[in-house]
């Protein structure tokens, strides 16, 4: 059985059906990468899964449990933490502050996994004390990660945690999803950045207008013609800018 | 010497504001001529002193900046105001400061005349109880309510209908001693407010706000409508004023001294002060102020959002029903109290006393009621009498001015000063009642 299964989830924004049938599985231990284009319906997916949009049809299965008509926070004490789209830290509270937030229902094991996140990301260390919102663009997105860190995720859902940053920072962010991989979190990724993405997962998924276009394993989308037009942009710059 | 264009401005502003003042302080019009009253302000001699006025209020501006540039970094005043920061700073200056200005309110009122003392009861003492309610709701979780004075209505009816047999048309099989009404009505108004809330708190910001009003107005139209329930728009009338029988413990606050009234409501307001303080520290606090800066982030973050919100809608509810219940044993009320006015009334006393800070909005309604009770009578050495009417003019002046160089209220939170400062670098928004906007999925 898989860790997070989505069978033929339907989401509608009043009469726009935004998600028209959309299943796909997370196994445990996995990096899945979600792509498409804009208002494909990627951010849907994500905050259906984490319990922020009601789904019209379909179910959502975590670890054996229907995710269906549970609240956003129990889905996150469940162990399911969504990264929102435009790193959203609390912006008055320091680093420390914020991390803290992201321990809300569990503070037992605060102090070590602050030391663990500040592992992960030293330039949060650094800046302890610092108000979230006067960080740069990248240490936001750091700071919105290790603050769902701080919840001892089992799935980490990231929303675009590429958008809007620099090539190097993008470079260091991928890295370390990958290592927080590593340590055993499941990862379902929504990126717009295909080419990073596809080479940090083993699986892809790519959605277009609400449906699911194709699926498969990294690898093979990486070589797949269609995917290397559209998401890669390698026969027409501008396109790879839309997508 | 040349006059930058920025000065030029500077100057333009001065003049108009004497001009304006010259309109308000002129012969009003009349119903016939009704610009009679411009003319007669502005096409006359003395339109010449405001200008003047206008002239040196400029000048002294202008001065005053240039000798703070030449002066910030060495000057007397920068040093000045260096001891007194360090002096605020150090351990034990505040908690000085707290009792200095306890023996002012426990003081002062000893001096004052008796209708003087009223007004510290019945305006200022019972506003800054309101205002504290609704700083939890406006302050702490960003929640924009302007229905708060229902609430305040609430906990007055409920007083009226539970201790005295005549003053509504209905009254309980039992009378109560006013005291043991206060569980009651602060029950009474939370279940309103979680009533009210339930259903609402899932709007956001502006559309709360909308949602409040009309159930402020529904309250009002409500107890002005049912004649045979709130006496209508006749009030109240004959609620027994408060009295204590705990044995040989036997007092009764005499109805027509204010005094005693003020010094329980002084009592309580020491202690929801404390209450607040701790409840902004403490865990729904925390959640308060994360919901406040970002609710999908904290939602996300496993804080249940809508419980929350609904806490401190009914916190706030409470507080304002138990400011309704010592209004009724003291004073006449109809459903002309609780006004649309009276609401917004309160929250400006947060909003200017700074929003998020106990001892901010307690300021707030010191100041902005204490200026309305001082303008009654014709301001000190220069003996202008403001008119009845034109009371409100100078209340908004004050409230403008005070908005325009010092947004983050007389004594601000610590979070508003961030705020504001995070939103002049163009990092945030300082618009915190509606802080948590939803970014379109």
């Amino acid at each position: 059985m898989s860790l997070l299964e989505l069978d033929d989830l339907v989401v509608r924004y009043g009469a726009v059906e935004a998600l028209k049938g959309v299943s796909l599985t997370v196994e445990e231990g996995e990096i899945v990468t979600l792509l498409g284009a804009n208002g494909a319906g990627k951010t849907t997916t994500l905050r259906t899964i984490s319990g922020l949009l009601r789904p019209s049809r379909g179910a959502i299965t975590f670890d054996g449990q229907p995710l269906k008509n549970i609240p956003a926070h129990e889905v996150a004490a469940m162990g399911l933490r969504h990264v929102p789209e435009g790193r959203r830290v609390f912006p008055q509270m320091s680093i420390v502050e914020n991390l803290e937030m992201g321990a809300y229902r569990d503070r037992k094991h605060l102090k070590v996994d602050m030391e663990r996140v500040f592992g992960l990301f030293p330039r949060l260390a650094e800046r302890q004390k610092q108000d979230g919102g006067t960080l740069s663009g990248g240490e936001q997105q750091m700071l919105a990660i290790g603050r769902a860190l701080m919840g001892r995720p089992r799935v980490l859902l990231l929303d675009e945690p590429s958008m809007g940053l620099a090539p190097l920072v993008v470079q260091t962010i991928f890295q370390i999803i990958g290592e927080i991989n590593a340590d055993g979190v499941t990862v379902l990724l929504v990126e717009q950045n295909a080419a990073q993405a596809l080479r940090r997962a083993s699986r892809g998924y790519v959605l277009e207008t609400g449906t699911i276009a194709m699926q498969g394993e990294a690898s093979a989308l990486l070589q797949d013609d269609r995917i290397r037009q559209v998401y890669l942009g390698e026969s027409t710059g501008d396109e790879a800018q839309a997508g | 010497m040349r006059l930058s264009v920025l000065e030029t401005k500077r100057l333009a502003a001065c003049l108009g504001l004497g001009l304006l003042l010259a309109v308000i302080t002129g012969p009003s019009g009349s119903q016939d001529h009704p610009s009679s009253g411009i003319r007669g302000s502005l096409l006359d001699v003395r339109v010449v002193d405001f200008l003047l006025f206008g002239l040196v209020v400029w000048a002294l501006a202008f001065g005053l900046r240039r000798a703070r540039q030449t002066e910030a970094v060495s000057g007397p005043t920068a040093q000045l105001r260096q001891t007194v920061r360090t002096a605020l700073d150090r351990r034990g200056a505040r908690p000085t400061s707290y009792l200095a200005m306890l023996l002012v309110a426990i003081l002062v009122p000893l001096a004052l005349a008796p209708a003087a003392q009223l007004s510290l009861f019945l305006d200022i003492g019972i506003y800054a109880l309101l205002a504290l309610g609704l700083n939890v709701v406006v302050g702490y979780a960003g929640l924009l309510d302007l229905g708060y004075i229902a609430f305040y209505a609430i906990g007055a009816y409920v007083t009226a209908y539970f201790t005295s047999a005549s003053a509504l048309p209905i009254h309980a099989p039992f009378l109560l001693n006013p005291f043991f009404v206060f569980p009651v009505a602060v029950a009474v108004a939370a279940l309103a407010g979680i009533i009210l809330g339930g259903p609402t708190l899932r709007l956001r910001g502006d559309y709360l706000a909308i949602v409040t009003l009309g159930f402020g107005e529904i309250v009002q139209i409500l107890a002005r409508n049912s004649d045979g329930v709130t006496n209508g728009s006749r009030g109240a009338f004959g609620v027994p004023g408060l009295s204590m029988h705990l044995g040989p413990l036997e007092y009764v606050f005499p109805r027509t001294k204010a005094l005693p009234y003020y010094y329980l409501l002084l009592t309580i307001l020491v202690l929801v002060m404390i209450a607040f303080s701790q409840l902004e520290r403490s865990r729904v606090g925390r959640a308060l102020a994360a919901i406040r800066e970002d609710e999908v982030a904290a939602e996300a973050s496993g804080v249940p959002t809508l419980r929350y919100k609904l806490v401190a809608f009914a916190i706030g509810a409470s507080t304002s029903g138990f400011a309704g219940v010592l209004f009724a044993t003291k004073q006449f009320f109809n459903p002309e109290t609780f006004s649309l006015q009276a609401s917004i009334l309160v929250l400006t006393i947060v909003i200017f006393g700074g929003m998020g800070s106990l001892f901010g909005v307690v300021l707030g309604a010191v100041v902005l009621q204490g200026l309305a009770y001082v303008l009654r009578d014709p301001i000190p050495f220069i003996g202008f009498q403001v008119a009845d009417a034109d009371r409100f003019i100078y209340f908004g002046a004050v409230i403008i001015i005070m908005m325009v160089f010092r947004p983050q209220g007389l004594v601000p939170s610590r979070r508003r000063s961030r705020e504001i400062k995070l939103s002049e670098q163009g990092l945030g928004h300082a618009d915190a009642i509606t802080g948590a906007s939803e970014v379109k999925p």
